[in-house]
């Protein structure tokens, strides 16, 4: 009983710190090195493109025009404004899907006679592309960007929901027994060890999520409002302005990148799994 | 820690799994003394481990009442807490925190439930692991951090459900002694489920034994032996075997009624089992 635990838990923190900071170094240099490999075969394409005299227009497609454009695009308020607008859009979309996926994953995981019932009909709303639903929301939504919000809820809703569910099944059911023998309350039982339980699994579900409602926001955006990466992208192309289009698109992975790597950052700490 | 122990008293007790189904046991009659610790033996299928889980209050009787200190069980409470074959620890807490859930959920101050938490550690040998992920230690270790989670609620009665039957050898051994010790130095009863013969005369004061389908208790012999308890010990042995022979009696009373099961005792494993 007297084994050094200190010893025991961080082994040789100097070594582990050490490889660690060897570790995020070689990430970085990896990170640099494949989006130059990006960015080279962009630049190949379009100039061996653009070495036909009658495709000579699509210059502007390049990586430079794009990049030179983007400082331009912010000043003039364009991604800005997209940037707020398409958050808004996929905030909201995603506290929709999290509000109603959470719970019904829940119930899901718990309520095997549920699970059975609600498979089928949401295996099969699941496989219906949410594009489809668009001339739904169009006439049930007074407005485009609750429409937009409900495909982008309906998008993200289902990996959510299926997370949950599966994260819950996974649950050993002799916690429940120990917390209820150690006096736990119905809300003791979900905060204290329901939630913490799937926490991991419900922010799996999120990054899922995240990366449906992302492709689902920009051709929602295409047609009905005035305002978003979808809008801007559109208006670029109708106004031939390509080095805007370009800029938008490298604005709209960048943004999706940083997304995902804070789903990731959330998984990383509420996963308990060893 | 302070804790005193509780008398018991269950009358008439009965359990079927299905309004339909055979009853699992029927009218039991079994009472304890305040501080005493009870052995119940028996093969699988016997109702022990239910016996067990309708006193913890985690089941709820077909008939029959059980009553600590004249008062009726209804459910569970952290005056009766129950530990199983696996500590179930919660892996996303560390060990102070999974000692310390049940204070939580009795919502105890932070100041109070540190304080109480230490002593538990402490009481079972586990004071420097506090702040350790309870995924870094070992079977053993890890059935101390549910003792320890148990014995922070200073239950009246602690009931264990083969509560070692999936640790080493010594491990289990140690366990099995510093129980029994902690629960006679701070007064709670002990209820044991087991299928090991050694564990019930190392750790109880008296061992029932059940047997049949629906299960009866056919005796109940008192241990009656000094502490501490050697494996060894002369005592010990003819404890063990006046205890194999009552086992061999009642599974044969109770088999004569079913039809010729006889019992046969895994000597590998000094555990009991049936064969048909």
């Amino acid at each position: 009983m007297s084994t050094n635990v200190a010893t025991m838990a961080n082994p040789a923190p100097q070594s582990r710190a050490a490889a660690a900071l060897g570790g995020a170094a070689s990430g970085i240099g990896y990170f640099f090195a494949g989006l130059l490999i990006l960015i080279g075969l962009w630049w190949l394409a379009v100039y061996l493109a653009t070495k036909n005299p009658a495709m000579a227009h699509f210059a502007s497609f390049g990586p430079i025009p794009a990049f030179k454009a983007i400082p331009h695009m912010w000043e003039n308020g364009l991604i800005p404004k997209a940037l707020q607008s398409s958050g808004y859009r996929l905030g909201m979309g995603l506290l929709l899907a999290i509000a109603i996926g959470v719970p019904i994953g829940i119930i899901m995981g718990r309520n095997k006679r549920f699970r059975e019932l609600s498979n089928s009909p949401f295996q099969l709303m699941r496989m219906i592309s949410p594009m489809s639903w668009e001339p739904i929301a169009v006439i049930v939504f007074a407005g485009w960007n609750s429409a937009i919000v409900f495909l982008i809820a309906i998008a993200a809703v289902w990996p959510i929901m299926f997370s949950t569910a599966a994260g819950l099944s996974k649950v050993d059911p002799a916690w429940f027994k120990v917390a209820r023998n150690l006096g736990a309350t119905p809300w003791q039982m979900l905060t204290e060890i329901i939630i913490p339980a799937i926490a991991f699994d419900v922010v799996t579900g999120i990054r899922l999520a995240v990366g449906v409602a992302w492709i689902v926001l920009v051709p929602a955006e295409f047609l009905g409002v005035t305002s978003g990466f979808g809008y801007t992208i559109e208006d670029a192309r109708e106004s031939l302005e390509y080095e805007h289009l370009m800029a938008m698109i490298l604005v709209i992975g960048a943004v999706g990148y940083v997304l995902d790597s804070l789903c990731m950052v959330l998984i990383k700490k509420y996963s308990w799994h060893k | 820690m302070s804790i005193r122990g509780v008398e018991i008293n269950i009358q008439g007790l009965g359990y079927r799994y299905s309004s339909r189904g055979n009853p699992t046991f029927s009218n039991l009659k079994l009472q304890a003394r305040r501080g005493e610790a009870l052995a119940i033996i028996g093969r699988s299928g016997c109702g022990k481990s239910t016996l067990l889980h309708i006193v913890a209050g985690l089941n709820r009787p077909t008939e029959g009442t059980i009553e600590f200190d004249g008062k009726k069980v209804d459910g569970p409470s952290s005056r009766w807490v129950m530990m199983f074959q696996a500590p179930h620890l919660y892996p996303w807490m560390k060990v102070s925190q999974n000692v310390g859930v049940g204070l939580k959920f009795a919502g105890w101050p932070e100041k109070e439930k540190s304080e109480r938490v230490d002593e538990a550690l402490r009481l079972v040998e586990l004071q420097d692991y506090a702040d350790v992920s309870v995924q870094d230690l070992s079977g053993g270790q890890q059935q101390r951090v549910a003792l320890a989670r148990s014995l922070v609620m200073e239950p009246e009665l602690l009931l264990l459900d083969e509560p070692f039957s999936a640790l080493d050898a010594f491990t289990r051994a140690s366990l099995q002694r510093d129980v029994r010790s902690i629960a006679k130095k701070l007064g709670f009863n002990l209820i044991i489920v087991t299928h090991d013969i050694d564990e019930a005369v190392l750790m109880a004061d008296r061992a029932v034994i059940m047997a049949g389908a629906p299960g009866k208790i056919m005796d109940e012999i008192e241990v009656g032996l000094p502490d501490p308890r050697q494996r060894q010990d002369p005592a010990v042995q003819a404890m063990r075997s006046r205890l194999m022979e009552a086992f061999h009696t009642a599974a044969q009373v109770a088999g004569g009624a079913k039809g010729g099961t006889e019992a046969e005792v895994d000597t590998e494993t000094e555990s009991v089992t049936q064969h048909a």
